[in-house]
């Protein structure tokens, strides 16, 4: 084999390589533009959508008036029919302990933490969120079967973190409207 | 021979050494969370084990990895000596102190944080400045490669860098850069509380800081793996890197897509709009590109090596490949889980899908997977690798080590499998104990129980690399040559100017860092009523 014809295989196998190369890249773009685009049919078109605004408030206040006051707290059926629930974490509990809602009904979380970073998380469902002190945290969800679900705190907050969890009870949509009728916020408490 | 044995030796034995002690302390945290420990009547010892467990696994082991792995790529790639050799050393110590400061009020309870830190929870302020020497101590070595490279470069203008040592420079300004984000949030926000000068801290802030710091870690951790896959495995079984260019694009990828994606471990946070959540998890799928540029390149590099052997046809070239090998071994299990870890990093980083998965155990099983497992694992190849170059012996127990790679192969697979199955099911990670025996928990104590048979299984593993290693420094001395990497099968005499310096893509970095995190940031630290007020760790 001659020198010149070394450096022809060289550059044959060269270019193999370069084209070889060129097809694995685009496919890996390919991937990666569909997974993009995936997601952002995704976000546009379906629920589970994270939160968009961001609001604020202020934990050493919230006991004493505004949203989060201890009256206020719990499941409220709407004029419009929808649920609207107010809970905070704190360590180491939910208040309310345990959240009552209606199935099949769009339902409002709306939730903060009133000293160090918590997380809500209903087994069994993709309702997932953070509290963080000095912000709201809103989260929309639906049951879609009745019964009672473990909500876990999910975030780390200090020695007793292990035995913060809480519940959500979901009931029948007239049970919830009869209890619902007196007014005031709803638990589990008393049921 | 390298010349600065000792110092490359110090950073490994230290790191293993540390890694030895975290991986026992997790092994111990599985046991006791799980049905078959009794219940720890003290779950604050649980919370003090899992802080120094994640910030000697976090900070402190892969970062002395790299240094060391760094040091020896540095003598070994540009054929020169390390230049500022006490300042290495100055670094080493600074890690040395850093740990041993952070590790005191670890075990005294005083900050049990987590390697996350969490505020408005703060610890003993030494614990943080601990980390920050750990950190200081890096960024020497970071300061190190930089300036030696530039040494050799006015010695060799216009040639090549060597890959591995273009690879190693690259990881070094990821880290620099990657570190930026903790720091800020240390020295301007918690330091401060913690030493006593304020008392209020806006946590959604520092979250938002810390995220810029802890996704593109994974990238700085991956890199010594995926330096030994381009440039160690081929020559260790005999094959060339696939292609030089091809390498280089990855690292540089990484560099560029690593650093704006952090905001995708705050999807589920109230304090970052869903805009830039959005971003970020674009970005996020970016990062796949340079693995799976890699996975294709190494491939198509082992199949060289299987063919030079004499491996035939479409897939029988498999079976001539040299299954005996360690470096072969450990880059299979490598692929495996970082294939399993990577597909599970896919649904971490969907903008919906997330939301299923969010802080269960599904994302400790995730990073295992990842960090522990296909990271680790090529760290152990690298030690194998470099051991004899160091001590001037030979690493006998060929097939110790074998087992010991197969054994966290398994032990990882049975780890984090079940942590996976466990986080569909909605348990929360990071808890010291579950009541197994509520009926809506009870189905998940199997599944827990095989991640402790996992976790001691690692351990075992764990033991025996550093039996592996210890051996190695008393084997009878055998020359093993100088130590080299793998060349290419087309080995460049001239690269683009792009793919052979950092200005662009740094600046590429810092600028795509800047969009993607500077309005969030400007906009939350501009927010008014947003600090809250800090809480002491073990104040009461
Ligand atoms: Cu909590």
């Amino acid at each position: 084999m001659s020198v010149e014809e070394t450096h022809e295989n060289g550059s044959a196998s060269a270019e193999v390589a370069a084209r070889v190369e060129r097809r694995w890249a685009t496919i890996a773009v390919i991937i990666i533009v569909a997974m993009a685009l995936l997601a952002a049919f995704a976000g546009i078109h379906r629920a589970t959508m994270p939160q968009p605004r961001v609001e604020t408030t202020d934990p050493s206040r919230i006991h004493l008036s505004g949203e989060f006051v201890e009256s206020n707290l719990g499941s409220v059926l709407e004029a419009n029919g929808n649920v609207t629930v107010r809970a905070i974490g704190q360590q180491y509990s939910f208040t309310p302990a345990c959240i009552v809602v209606p199935v099949d009904t769009p339902i409002t979380l709306r939730a903060t933490s009133a000293d160090v970073v918590h997380g809500i998380l209903v087994q069994g469902t993709n309702i997932n969120t953070m509290l963080v002190p000095g912000y709201v945290s809103e989260q929309l969800m639906r049951f879609t079967r009745t019964g009672d679900y473990l909500m876990p705190c999910q975030e780390f907050c200090s020695f007793g973190h292990e035995g913060m969890w809480g519940k959500v009870r979901v009931i029948d949509k007239t049970e919830f409207a009869d209890r619902a009728k007196g007014g005031g916020r709803l638990s589990c408490v008393g049921q | 021979m390298l010349a600065n044995r000792k110092l490359i030796l110090a950073h490994f034995w230290l790191a293993f050494g540390v890694f030895g002690v975290a991986l026992t302390l997790g092994a111990w945290q599985m046991f006791i969370r799980s049905p078959i420990g009794t219940w720890l009547s003290n779950p604050e010892l649980y919370y003090r084990s899992l802080t120094a467990h994640g910030t000697v696994m976090g900070y402190v082991f892969p970062t002395l990895v790299a240094m060391g792995f760094g040091y020896a790529i540095s003598e070994s790639a540009l054929e020169q000596r390390l230049v500022g050799v006490r300042w290495a050393w100055t670094g080493f110590w600074l890690i040395v102190i850093g740990s041993i400061m952070a590790v005191i009020p670890i075990a005294l309870g005083r900050a049990s944080v987590l390697y996350t830190f969490y505020p408005p929870l703060i610890g003993n302020v030494f614990y943080y400045l601990g980390v920050v020497l750990v950190v200081v101590g890096s960024w020497i070595w970071v300061a190190l490669m930089s300036i030696n490279l530039r040494v050799w470069r006015k010695a060799h203008p216009g040639a090549p860098v060597p890959l591995a040592m273009f690879a190693n420079v690259a990881g070094s300004y990821l880290w620099a850069w990657t570190a930026v984000g903790a720091a800020l949030e240390l020295l301007l926000q918690i330091i401060p509380v913690a030493a006593g000068l304020k008392n209020t801290i806006d946590a959604g802030l520092a979250r938002v800081f810390f995220s810029w710091t802890l996704h593109a870690i994974v990238y700085f951790w991956l890199v010594p793996t995926y330096i030994a896959y381009y440039t160690l495995v081929p020559r260790a079984i005999g094959g060339r890197i696939y292609s030089d260019t091809m390498a280089r694009i990855s690292f540089i990828l990484f560099l560029v897509v690593a650093m704006p994606i952090g905001m995708h471990h705050t999807f589920a946070d109230p304090q970052v709009g869903a805009g830039f959540k959005f971003i970020h998890s674009a970005f996020t799928a970016l990062v796949a590109l340079p693995t799976l540029l890699t996975v294709f390149t190494i491939c198509a590099s082992i199949e060289i090596a299987a063919r030079l052997r004499g491996g035939r046809g479409l897939f029988g070239w498999i079976r001539a490949l040299p299954w005996d090998n360690p470096m072969l071994l450990a880059l299979a299990f490598s692929f495996v889980m970082l294939g399993f870890g990577g597909a599970g990093g896919l649904i971490n980083m969907s903008y919906q899908l997330d939301a299923s998965i969010h802080n269960t155990q599904w994302i400790t099983g995730h990073f295992h997977l990842i960090f522990g497992g296909a990271i680790v694992i090529m760290y152990f190849a690298i030690a194998y690798d470099l051991w004899p170059h160091l001590t001037g012996r030979e690493l006998i127990d060929v097939r110790l080590i074998r087992t010991q790679l197969w054994l966290w192969f398994i032990g990882m697979i049975v780890t984090t499998f079940p942590w996976h199955w466990v986080g569909i099911l909605g348990m929360p990670r990071r808890m010291a104990y579950f009541d197994f025996g509520d009926p809506a928990i009870a189905p998940q104590a199997l599944s827990v129980t095989f991640s402790a048979i996992g976790g001691f299984i690692l351990l075992t593993s764990g033991i025996l690399f550093l039996v592996v290693l210890a051996r190695g420094m008393r084997a009878p001395q055998a020359d093993a040559g100088p130590y080299r990497f793998a060349l290419a099968v087309h080995q460049p005499t001239t690269v683009p100017v792009a793919l052979n310096t950092y200005a662009l893509w740094v600046a590429l970095m810092i600028g795509l860092t800047l969009t993607n995190y500077g309005y969030p940031i400007v906009t939350l630290a501009l927010t008014e009523g947003t600090s809250v007020p800090a809480v002491y760790v073990g104040a009461q």
